[in-house]
């Protein structure tokens, strides 16, 4: 399968890259990992007339803690998060989510920035930038502004970029003390997309969940938030009913599809499991666990 | 559609070549260096059958622009061999049984071989997990996880020798 033919710009600057963008918009696609861009191109499902590959911005791949909050470097590459010491010791609900993130061959080339600008609600980060309460940074002719999260994916593959902006930074706010999260997938091999996976980012204040933020993956047309089943969490004390109650809820506000992976009451049925799995795991964590 | 003049190393030897944009490095690898070992399985991004190191890390080669390697050093299986002598990934795999039709060992020990760099003392978990994106319909794993594991250990016992 070959894709249609394109141009292609190898920009090696984001000012460079801006400026073709801006000549191009509306024409060309940004080549980022590659890793869904490519396979749609050789299925011509996209068929960009111009590619502009970023690959050479080698100032776009960081993992930095700033003052409040974890600044990752749109190219940086999911690999990266995997090995990256911070995230493992600070961010367990970003480190869950990169180890399951397609597989290993793939997260070699795949981007953090990509991932989430792709804006596939069958794709890992979005659910857990959801959760964490992200900011994402878009630069464009204009100069720069940030994206809340809960604004940033519009539709299915549409985010709220303009046609001459590029993601160039994604911001997580440092979880405060008594924090903890968990992203927890069913998949059906490696390297399938997820029947339905949860991520859960909360606080507990003693007993009770101060605040929490869920994400789901792949049971919706637009990454989504579950609010009606943060609202059953929110106030309450941990418990099974509390638990369960509120993978209920997660599983009735979700909107997933039939298809080979499964049913719509299925993958409802597992959005349950998930979401309890993810609240266990992350209240686990806000007591001090692994 | 643009045409572009590509330098990169491979197995060691650099190349120049015009390739059109859309060339899949797993084609140019292929078809305009005429290096067959690399496999084109699924062409889905899923089997990892094309499997070749760039610039030392695993990659598939049917999921990126042979223009995009420009300037990068590849490695494919060609290499392993190349002074007559199997690598010890080779040999595991042929003492270990860990390959039934072959079709996807290219990639299996170009994925093993990135791994390894990394991690030259891997749990048999870790190797499951190394191998994860590199699909085998024979064998069910286990001779291939016995084959790395024969390499990991000879790879090692070599270093310890050498120092």
């Amino acid at each position: 399968m070959i894709p249609a033919a394109f141009d292609y710009h190898s920009p090696q600057s984001l000012d460079e890259a801006l400026s073709l963008l801006q000549r191009h918009a509306g024409d060309a696609k940004i080549l980022a990992g590659g890793q869904s861009l490519i396979p749609a191109m050789r299925f011509r499902l996209a068929m960009p007339s111009i590619l502009i590959d970023i690959n050479q911005l080698n100032d776009l791949r960081y993992i930095e803690e700033r003052a409040d909050y974890l600044a990752i470097g749109a190219m940086t590459l999911e690999h990266s998060l995997e090995d990256s010491p911070v995230v493992r010791s600070s961010y367990p609900l970003l480190r869950d989510t990169a180890v399951v993130i397609a597989d290993p061959l793939v997260r070699n080339m795949a981007t953090v920035g990509g991932n989430i600008a792709h804006a596939d609600p069958a794709n890992d980060h979005p659910a857990t930038m959801l959760a964490y309460r992200a900011t994402v940074v878009a630069k464009g002719p204009k100069g720069e502004r940030t994206i809340a999260i809960d604004d940033f994916f519009t539709g299915l593959f549409e985010n709220a970029m303009a046609e001459d902006e590029i993601l160039t930074e994604i911001r997580i706010p440092k979880p405060s003390a008594n924090s903890g999260g968990a992203y927890t997938k069913l998949e059906r091999k490696v390297g399938d997309y997820a029947i339905s996976a949860a991520a859960v980012q909360l606080r507990l204040d003693g007993s009770k969940v101060a605040e929490a933020r869920i994400g789901l993956t792949n049971v919706s047309a637009v990454p989504m938030r579950a609010k009606a089943a943060e609202a059953e969490l929110v106030g309450k004390s941990i418990s099974d009913a509390v638990m369960e109650a509120t993978g209920k809820a997660a599983a009735g506000e979700c909107d997933p599809s039939p298809d080979l992976r499964g049913g719509v009451d299925y993958k409802r049925d597992i959005t349950r499991v998930m979401v309890k799995r993810s609240i266990q795991q992350a209240v686990a964590r806000a007591k001090g666990g692994k | 559609m643009s045409e572009h003049e590509v330098t990169l190393t491979i197995n060691g030897e650099s190349v120049t070549r015009p390739v059109e944009a859309r060339t899949l490095l797993v084609h140019f690898i292929r078809e305009d260096l005429s290096l067959t070992g690399t496999h084109i399985g699924c062409d889905t991004t899923s089997c990892g059958a094309c499997t070749v190191l760039v610039c030392g890390k695993p990659v598939k080669s049917c999921t990126m622009f042979a223009v995009q390697a420009n300037g990068a050093e590849i490695e494919t299986i060609e290499n392993l061999a190349a002074a007559g002598t199997l690598h010890p990934l080779q040999e595991g795999f042929w003492e270990k049984h860990g390959l039934q039709c072959g079709y996807c060992t290219p990639g299996m020990i170009m994925s093993a071989k990135g791994f390894l760099a990394d991690n030259p003392d891997p749990t048999e978990d870790e190797i499951r997990h190394g191998i994860s994106g590199n699909l085998c319909r024979c064998t069910g794993y286990n001779k291939i996880v016995e084959a790395i594991q024969y390499a990991a250990e000879k790879l090692q016992a070599a270093d310890a020798g050498g120092e």
